[in-house]
């Protein structure tokens, strides 16, 4: 059965090949360090899951020195990519491969599961659409190889390129989910469910819900994790206050209590893959630019979601 | 109460742009041994977290060569002469109807997109590209804003449209969580109440799309004028 393995052995080996490339630019201290970040990072991508959790977890102690040294991070400001581009005129045709990925990743999954081998699944079936998003991403880089005709150690160099754009940004969102993992065996969330159920008049319907979604929102905005949430707190308040309480409807409280939780990963930089990491990934001056703009969207969303959930729950 | 202290890292920490690695880092270590975990645990936990979830690093480090190799033979600039060609298209217009086709695609359970795989190289160069010619003189403040409007229209539209298709991670937990609570709560019913807020979502999309367009069209009124008559 094939799992994700391969494609973490792969990536992880693209990552060593960029730190091989920093390396041999020069001896500066910014490229030991940088070259060492992504050398450790492409270790415990490749090889996660046959070394030993503590050796892990020191070398992401190790990356994350290296990131406060404030060595890991591009040579020199980003060119305008106007002066970079090769004369070449290829055309809109550049951006089949770049559809390709998306495209093989959502035919590749549903159609992978479907395969078996002698009546056993060919692909695990929880990994499917990442292994298709991989073969996609491999096929799409062969065809650009192909159309542009570039020389086989382009794709490392502009790999490391974008690579050193974003920077140690890029391990954030896993830090944060390990970050998660110590929270919940340390039992933080019952303590935040425990606050709430004190400090508010919850024997109000309105205010049971209401302190439901902004707890979803709250908690999702300190854990960047709205799925984290859930559970501490529909389990704190949701089920106790809402729906055993005033008998709310369960389906209604947690589609919508979830959705609440969304909003606060809109504004939340702990969710940094979705505002920090591609607000250097578009190369934004003001690292906090998507959260700036998602912060009067989510208000309105969360506010039309409380509305509604209000109206609805006791109701149906 | 002191196992809070992790928040409060977390809260201060990113409040005074300390190196958020750090800041992490530091909050999980902290929490741990006021949670009475050694360090070695601690170290441990760390560990493998950072493994577990190493499908999030994946599909950046799978995407970014080609996207990189293709960016310097000029897809972006493609992405923006496309746009380009279509007189009438905003900015707005551009991350309005990605919105659209994000929540509408994603609720049937197709997911494509994503800021490494649609919005650097296709959907924030096609929305520059028409606030270009909407204004040639735009200022680079708000174009940077008009790319993170971009990625705001990516977020927006996979959070809310994603719980509306029954097999995805969301649903399927919070059906999980009931029935560990002994409760029967249906997938459907949990994914049908998702269709609300989704279609509140859109709307307030559309009323910050316009609010983008405006702004880029106030910003340069006059060159505006002229820009739009030549090409």
């Amino acid at each position: 059965m094939l799992t994700l393995e391969p494609f973490y052995k792969l990536g992880g080996f693209f990552l060593i090949l960029v730190a091989v490339r920093i390396f041999g630019n020069g001896r500066t201290a910014r490229q030991w360090c940088s070259a060492l970040f992504w050398a450790l990072l492409g270790v415990t991508l490749a090889y996660g899951k046959v070394l030993d959790a503590a050796v892990v977890g020191g070398c992401v102690v190790a990356m994350v020195c290296l990131a406060a040294s404030g060595y890991v991070k591009a040579a020199e400001p980003i060119q305008s990519q106007k002066n970079k581009t090769d004369s070449v005129n290829l055309g809109i045709k550049l951006i089949y491969p770049a559809l390709t990925i998306p495209s093989v990743g959502v035919i590749g999954s549903l159609v992978l599961t479907r395969i078996k081998i002698n009546g056993a699944a060919s692909i695990d079936s929880s990994q499917a659409p990442l292994i298709a998003l991989g073969f996609g991403a491999l096929l799409a880089l062969l065809w650009s190889m192909r159309m542009t005709h570039a020389p086989i150690k382009q794709p490392v160099i502009e790999g490391s390129r974008l690579f050193e754009v974003i920077g140690y940004a890029i391990i954030l969102p896993q830090l944060l989910a390990a970050l998660g993992t110590i929270f919940t065996h340390a039992g933080v969330g019952q303590v935040i469910a425990g606050l709430v159920t004190q400090s508010l008049p919850t024997q109000i319907p309105w205010v049971a819900v209401t302190a439901y979604c902004v707890g979803m929102a709250v908690f999702t905005i300190c854990m960047g994790n709205a799925y984290a949430a859930f559970s501490v707190i529909t389990a704190g308040i949701g089920l106790p206050l809402v729906v055993k309480a005033h008998g709310g409807n369960p389906a209604i409280l947690a589609s919508m209590g979830m959705l609440a939780g969304y909003c606060g990963t809109l504004v939340s930089p702990m969710a940094a893959n979705f505002n920090l990491v591609p607000a250097a990934l578009l190369e934004l001056k003001d690292r906090n630019g998507i959260l700036k703009a998602q912060l009067p969207i989510a208000l309105a969303i969360f506010c039309a979601n409380l509305g509604i959930l209000i109206f609805c729950v006791f109701r149906f | 109460m002191l196992k809070l202290i992790g928040i409060g890292i977390v809260a201060l920490g990113f409040a005074c742009e300390v190196n958020p690695l750090l800041v992490v880092v530091l909050a999980g270590f902290a929490t741990g041994l006021v949670g009475g975990m050694s360090l070695h645990t601690i170290l441990m936990e760390l560990g493998t977290g950072f493994v577990k979830n190493r499908s999030i690093l994946l599909p950046v480090v799978m995407i970014l060569p080609t996207m990189g190799l293709l960016e310097k033979y000029g897809l972006k600039i493609q992405a923006q002469a496309l746009i380009r060609k279509m007189k009438h298209a905003t900015a707005g217009h551009v991350i309005l109807a990605y919105t659209a086709i994000r929540q509408i695609s994603i609720s049937v359970g197709l997911n494509f997109g994503g800021h490494a795989s649609m919005i650097r190289p296709v959907i924030a160069p096609m929305a520059e590209g028409a606030a270009l010619s909407q204004n040639p003189t735009i200022s680079e403040k708000l174009l940077d804003s008009v790319k993170a409007h971009a990625s705001a229209a990516e977020n927006t539209g996979a959070f809310f449209g994603e719980d509306i298709f029954i097999a995805v991670g969301g649903v399927v937990l919070m059906h999980n969580f009931f029935e560990a609570e002994g409760m029967k709560v249906g997938l459907w019913s949990i994914a049908l109440w998702g269709i609300p807020t989704a279609l509140a979502a859109f709307c307030v999309m559309t009323w910050r799309c316009y609010l983008l367009d405006k702004r880029i069209a106030l910003e340069g009124y006059e060159v505006d004028k002229n820009a739009t008559k030549k090409c």
